[in-house]
Formats: C-alpha cells, structure tokens, sequence
C-alpha cells in the first residue's frame, strides 16, 4: 500500500534560519498525525510547503505515490489537500456563506443548504448568512473547517486548533476530527500540546530546530518523554510560592463599563477587579471576549468615552483621564499583546526601545538621550533576560518573537514597577523561555508588585496566578483562589457559565464582599481592602 | 421658474456624468485595495484622446472607445508601480497623475481651443417634449444612461456576484485570498485597468458631452472629486452616485447664480460645490459601523506574496 502523502528529504531556508532541514514524513488514508514541535522548530514551514504556499528548497514530494510540485494553494486543493489555519483565512465583511462560496463552487442559496448539512451531522452549529465579523475565534474556527469539509479533502491539515477553542471546545473538535478520519480523510495535526496530542494521533512526527527528531506512536509514550524529544530537555518547573501580600490594592477597576470606537470590537460591561500588592490576578478567557478591550481601559490607550461609566484607579489614584504617559509615572507597566508595533518599535534598536518606557529612569537629560546610559540599560536588560540578539543595536525587528518578548518584559520588569499588566507574555515564546518570563512575575510579586496577567493558556494562569477572572462578551466573573478551583470549572466559565449560575458551586469567591460594597458607593474612589 | 428647475435638474444628470463613470471605476479598483490618485491625470489623458480620435474619425464610439484604451494603458504604468514593483500607492498615484495631465497636454497640442458638435441628445418624440420629465429624463445623451445603468450594474457586481466576492476578498486581506488560491496580483492589475478604462471614459464625456471643446485644464479637479467621492460615499455605489449627483447640482445652481449677477466672488462660487460636496458626504459618513462594513481593509498596503 502506498501512502497518501510521502515528504523524502525535504528541506527550506530562508536568509536567516533553515527552517526544515531534510525531513522525511509519510501520511497513510485515514490516518491521524501529529507533527510536535515548538514554536520556532519549522512545523509551519513544513505545512506551507505541504500547502503550496512556499516550494522547498531540496527534496521531493509524493501525493498518493506521484511526485508532485504543489505550485500554490489552488493547486494543493485541487488535489484534496484542506487547510484550517492558525490565523484565519476568512474575510469578516463578508457572511459564512459569501466566505465558503470563495473556495467551494455552487450558488449562495445551495451551498447555505450544504452548510447547515454538514454542520447538523458533525455537530458543528453555524448559521450561514451570519456576518464573520460577528462570531467567535471558535465559531470562526467551525466555518473554516466546513469549508474544508466541503470540499472533500483528502488531507485535512489543522494548524494549532485548539488554541481558540474552550477546554470542551476541544472534545468537540476531537470528535469531528475522529469522525473525518474515520471517513478516510488523513489529518495533519499540528500542536505543541503534548496531553492532545496522546488522546488524539495514532502517530507523531516530532520536529526540533527544523529537523525530525523522532516519529513515534503518542500512546506509547509519556507527556515527559515527548517533551524531551521536542525540547531536548525536561520542561523547567515553575517554584510556586505562596503568595505574601500586605493587602494593599495596588490596581482597581470598578464597574467598567465601555463601548470601543471599532464597531466590530467587544463592549466591556460592568467589569470589576482589583490586584493587591503582592499578588498576581489572572483573566482567563477564549481571545476575543474583551480583553484586548479591557486591557486599552486599564493601559490609558483607550479612554472611557461619556457614554461609558465606572473607574480605573492606580495605587489609590483615580485615572480615568490619564495618558498612557501618566499612569506609568504612578508606577504603572504594560506588556501588550502584540509585540511589534505596539510593544516595540521593529525599526528602532533595542536601546532607542528601552528608551521608549525608561526614559524617566535617568536615560534623559534636560530633555537630552543620555547614549551611553541608554545603551547600557539595554544591554543590562539583554543580560539579565538571556535575549539572543546582536547588542543593544540590534533592530528591534530583527529579533525572533520569544526573543523579543523577553526583551519587553525585561524592559518593563527592569522598571520595578508596583502595578504591572501583561497580555499574553508568553505567546509564542519558547517552551523554556517561558518557563523563565513565568519565574520571574513570581519573583516581582514576591518582592511586592502587583500583577495582572491576561493569558489564553489555562495552564499557564494556574502555574503563577494566586486568583483569577474569567471574561466572556466582555463580562468580567468574580475571582476564584486558584488553589479553590480546577481547569474544568474555568473551562466552563469560559463559556459563560458564570453569568447562569455564578455562585451555584459553593466555593469561596473572593469578590463577594467587594460587589456588594462598591454597588452601594460606586462614587467613592477604592480604599484598602484586606486580601486573602 | 419651471425653466430653472429643468434647467438644473437636465444640467444636474449631464455634469454628474464624468464623475460617475470615473468613480465606479475607481471604486472597484478601492475594493480591490488599491488607492490609485491619479484619476485626475487618467480623465484629462482620455478626454484628450476622446476629442482628438472623435474629431479624426468623425465617431464618438471611436472617441469613447480609444479613450478608455488610453487611460487604461496609463492605468497600467501604476499597475506595474504599484502592484508590480511594490511601490508607494499615493506617491505613485500623484506621478502617474501628474504624467497623465501632461500626455493630455501632449495629445491634444494640435487641437487647444478648438470645438467639436457634442454627442446627440435621444429623441423619444412625444416622451422627450414632456413638460419637466421630457427634458430632465427622456432628453439626455446616451452615455448618462450609461453611466446610470453602471451604477447599477457595479452595486450588482459587488454585492452579488462571485467575481465582486473575489475583488472584495482580495481587498479585505490579499493574504487570506491567497492561501485560498486566488490570484491577487492579477485581480487588482485588472481593477487597475478597469478604473482606468472608466477614468478615460468620464474624461471622454467632458468633451465629447459636457463641454464639447478641448482646453489644457478642462478636468479642473474633478478626479480629485472623484477620489473624495468614493472614499465618503463609503464604497457604496448609490451614495457615490448621490454624492456625484449633488456636486453637479451645485455647480448648476452656481452657474445660475453667476448668472443673475448676484454680489458673490465667483471664485467662492466656484468652490461651493466641491465644498458641499465634501462636507455633505462627510456627514453622512460618519457612522464607524458602516465604513467598518464598507471600508477595503488592506487598500493603501502593498502586497507581497508570502514565500
């Protein structure tokens, strides 16, 4: 028998990094397989080659035993090769219908009958003539698969799905996935989840630094030992220690309640939560629900308009109206999610980027950069944070993701801040380095800064979180004690549970007394509370 | 009194006429993400040619047909610009507009200041010699059905078929097109040169119609005005059209103001209706929600495919 898809020697480099270096890779009917790796080991190379998006370099590659040269994306599909991808590839002005008429023949009205056929019998609820600005990442998500679907792939390659999806989200999926595979369809999955990866591949290509470490059989093996073939190396323990907070609330956001400017943007409403000195609070949510939202509000880059109500208050101050510029001279540092453009400014070095949130640490003089002080707090920060980089001039740009990332965090932890915010620190970072960014919030909050950490990794908010929020359609939950509660229940949360029955479970929810208090007085500006 | 309102209302359809042609072209080439400024320069080259071929072969077809050829040639100077060599969009734009004026110049050298007998109106007998309707609706030449049945045919086009989800698509992220397989590089190079081709018709219509003379300058802004237009009629095809339709009904009312003599500069008159024009629209636009919906999100960005 012949495989469906056979890779032999394939290889890709680009100017800086050779992405995949002579990977073999076979793919039999009906087969579920796993390619493993970490972020940056080539996984995404390899699939855009599968796809047609790029050609590789060096080696050949037979579909169903004929060498092919996959010429682009309209050629991979129409030899039944389907795509659901990391970011989607679906154009929000247009509805479920319009998008899925761009890759599937037929007329609107036929294929919305389709649509809904497809969907009922896998399970997968979506209405068709609904606008895609409207839907969820993972109602987004269904429609990408559908489209595929329709299409009648031989070869469906998903790349990270499950890191839009609620944890059920994710037994759904699993289940179309078995049910597709069953129908004969290979899938190509792509993760660094090692847990998904067990329950759901027969086999597993694991890849590191571009190259095929190892192929094995998932079931067979331990999350340990395949972190070992994916990272060389064990996974570095975070040292949790218990939280020693004097109670102090550093950061306060009282009844927020906010209409964003882009109309295809969430609404925050009535969200309240405060972070005492000491302590690191968590926001957990599917991206999407409000918290870039909630983030401008507390960052000053978005101000409440007249419509919106409720306060923002930094270590006892109110600062509603304070710039971006203004909070930070309260003690206040961000780390937003994106980091070019926003985080750092990709044509500028790294010292003219340190400048840019510490030039009140002395890097300024009579209105005048200070060079060598600012070049020398550059590289400290590239010391102490291990960033790979070509010195303080490096552009900014010209950094890897995770490398970068630990260069703004480093820049923002270098403040000693009292209140610091960070959106999704570790995105994209490698598994080790983010084991480090997470170490050392611990260690800010255990010398007293009070931390508030956006994260859509519900693992990574129990490994350093002391409580946590869920956000759903911008609604804010009350907080559950981390030690209090379990990836299950905030999995549901996730989902909006706490808007039904937000105190049904019986555990000790820290905000109760809070809510109670501030609805009563929601004019008053915050004094201390006493924190757990 | 009745007179006036005929004479504005018939004016009205004919001066609105260039504009319409020009901006549903250029809103196709919007919505497919490309800004392309250089409308100004792509009217006058395909006025000059329109007058100059018409005057030759004795045919306005001719003048119509070797304009739109014209303009879309030049058109395709800021296709390979822009989509091609991934240059600057704006800045492109203005060279390419810049350039088009002077091919106008160069084109119509031999012919400044000389006339043409304009295009026939249609005749429909009894219909055309109704009181008020007659004149306005039945009376007009018949590149101002034309450009009516465009504005129809181009909302068509874009709202409900497969070809204008493609040109929307590639607009709103020629990433996400691609990787389904449509080709982006040539779906905007065609948008280009069909703006271009509609471009030249417009200026066409200013000489062979309008004012049927041909003089350096004639376009006089209107490309700019056409720019304006699509972007606050929100890339919709009947406010675009509205907003063409209110600015030749400024400048009628002008030219009968400047007519009675009334004690206004007549360059603020001549302002007034590019001035309302904008303004009107301006207001009109200012719901986010609709621009959001309407808005190519990637026009203005260069494409270049992902390797």
């Amino acid at each position: 028998m012949t495989e469906l898809l056979s890779l032999r020697g394939i290889s890709k480099v680009y100017p800086s990094v050779v992405a995949n270096d002579n990977v073999n890779l076979d793919i039999d009917e009906g087969e579920i397989h796993a390619i493993l790796g970490e972020n940056g080991a080539g996984k995404s190379t390899l699939m855009k080659l599968i796809y047609g998006v790029s050609q590789p370099d060096n080696g050949t590659i037979q579909w169903r035993g004929q060498t092919v040269t996959i010429k682009n994306p309209a050629h991979a599909r129409s030899l039944g090769i389907g795509m659901v991808f990391q970011h989607f590839s679906l154009f929000e002005t247009l509805t479920v219908a319009e998008n899925i008429s761009l890759a599937v023949n037929g007329s609107i009205a036929s294929l919305s009958k389709r649509i809904t056929d497809v969907a009922d019998s896998f399970g997968l609820p979506i209405a068709p003539d609904t606008m895609v600005h409207s839907l969820s990442v993972g109602e987004r998500q269904r429609v990408e698969i559908v489209r595929c679907i329709l299409q009648e792939p031989r070869l469906l390659i998903m790349d990270e799905p499950t890191s839009v999806l609620p944890p059920q989200g994710v037994d759904l999926l699993f289940a179309t996935l078995r049910k597709l595979a069953q129908g004969g369809c290979s899938i190509l999955y792509i993760s660094h989840k090692l847990e998904e990866i067990r329950s759901l591949c027969d086999n597993a290509t694991v890849l590191r630094d571009g190259k095929v470490v190892a192929t094995v059989t998932p079931t067979e093996e331990t999350t340990q030992s395949l972190a070992r073939l994916m990272i060389g190396r064990d996974i570095p323990v975070t040292r949790q220690q218990t939280a020693s907070s004097d109670g102090r609330v550093m950061l306060d956001v009282n009844q927020l309640s906010h209409t964003p400017e882009d109309p295809f943007g969430t609404s925050i409403s009535d969200a309240s939560l405060s972070v005492a000195a000491g302590e690191i609070v968590g926001i957990a949510g599917i991206s999407g629900n409000g918290q870039n939202e909630l983030m401008r509000l507390i960052s000053g880059e978005s101000l409440l308009h007249s419509s919106g109500s409720g306060t923002v208050s930094i270590n006892g101050s109110k600062v509603n109206r304070l710039s971006p510029e203004q909070r930070r001279q309260l003690g206040f540092a961000f780390v937003p999610e994106e980091r070019i453009g926003r985080g750092a400014v990709p044509d500028l070095s790294l010292g003219f980027n340190s400048l840019l949130t510490s030039h009140n640490a002395g890097l300024t003089r009579f209105g005048f950069i200070r060079f060598a002080a600012m070049a020398e707090r550059a590289q400290q920060c590239i010391k102490d944070n291990d960033v790979r980089c070509g010195g303080d001039n490096a552009l900014a740009g010209s950094l890897s993701g995770g490398n970068l990332q630990k260069f703004i965090v480093g820049r923002e932890m270098a403040l000693a801040p009292q209140v610091l915010v960070l959106s999704q620190p570790t995105w994209g970072v490698d598994v080790g380095a983010a084991a480090d960014i997470r170490q050392a919030l611990i260690e800010l909050r255990n010398k007293g800064t009070a931390i508030l950490l956006v994260s859509e990794e519900i693992e990574e908010l129990f490994e350093v979180c002391d409580r946590l929020h869920v956000i759903y359609e911008g609604k804010l939950s009350e907080s559950l004690r981390t030690a209090e509660t379990n990836v299950q229940q905030v999995g549901q949360w996730m989902s909006g549970q706490f808007l039904s029955s937000p105190r049904a479970d019986g555990l000790q929810h820290f905000d109760n007394q809070k809510a109670a208090g501030d609805s009563q007085s929601p004019a008053q500006s915050p004094s201390p509370r006493i924190a757990p | 009194m009745l007179d006036l309102l005929v004479f504005v209302l018939a004016g009205t359809l004919a001066a609105a006429t260039p504009l319409i042609f020009a901006a549903m072209g250029e809103l196709v080439v919007e919505k497919s993400g490309v800004l392309n400024l250089s409308i100004e320069g792509m009217m006058a080259t395909g006025a000059a040619t329109g007058f100059v071929m018409a005057k030759v072969s004795g045919s306005a077809i001719v003048g119509f047909a070797s304009a739109a050829l014209a303009s879309a040639l030049l058109s395709l100077v800021f296709a390979l610009l822009t989509v091609g060599f991934l240059a600057n969009q704006v800045a492109a734009g203005l060279a390419v507009g810049i350039l088009g004026l002077g091919v106008s110049v160069l084109i119509g050298k031999n012919y400044e200041g000389t006339t043409i007998s304009p295009i026939e109106k249609i005749d429909l007998g009894a219909l055309s010699e109704l009181p008020l309707l007659g004149k306005v609706i039945f009376a007009q030449d018949p590149m101002v059905y034309v450009s009516i049945a465009s504005v129809i045919a181009i909302t068509y086009l874009l709202k409900r078929t497969k070809l204008g989800l493609i040109i929307r698509a590639v607009g709103e992220s020629p990433d996400a097109a691609n990787s389904i397989g449509y080709p982006v590089v040539l779906v905007r190079t065609c948008a280009i040169m069909f703006g271009g081709a509609m471009a030249g018709i417009g200026g066409a219509h200013l000489t062979l119609s309008y004012t049927p003379l041909w003089a350096e300058g004639l376009v006089a802004g209107r490309g700019w005005i056409v720019v304006a237009l699509v972007v606050f009629g929100t890339w919709q095809a009947p406010r675009i059209a509205i907003g063409a339709y209110l600015f030749g009904a400024v400048s009628l009312i002008e030219l009968f103001v400047q007519g009675q003599g009334f004690a206004i500069p007549s360059q603020l008159m001549s302002a007034m209706p590019y001035i309302i024009t904008i303004v009107v629209l301006a207001i009109i636009s200012r719901n986010p929600r609709v621009v959001r919906l309407n808005h190519p999100a990637s026009l203005g960005i260069p494409y270049l495919r992902n390797e």
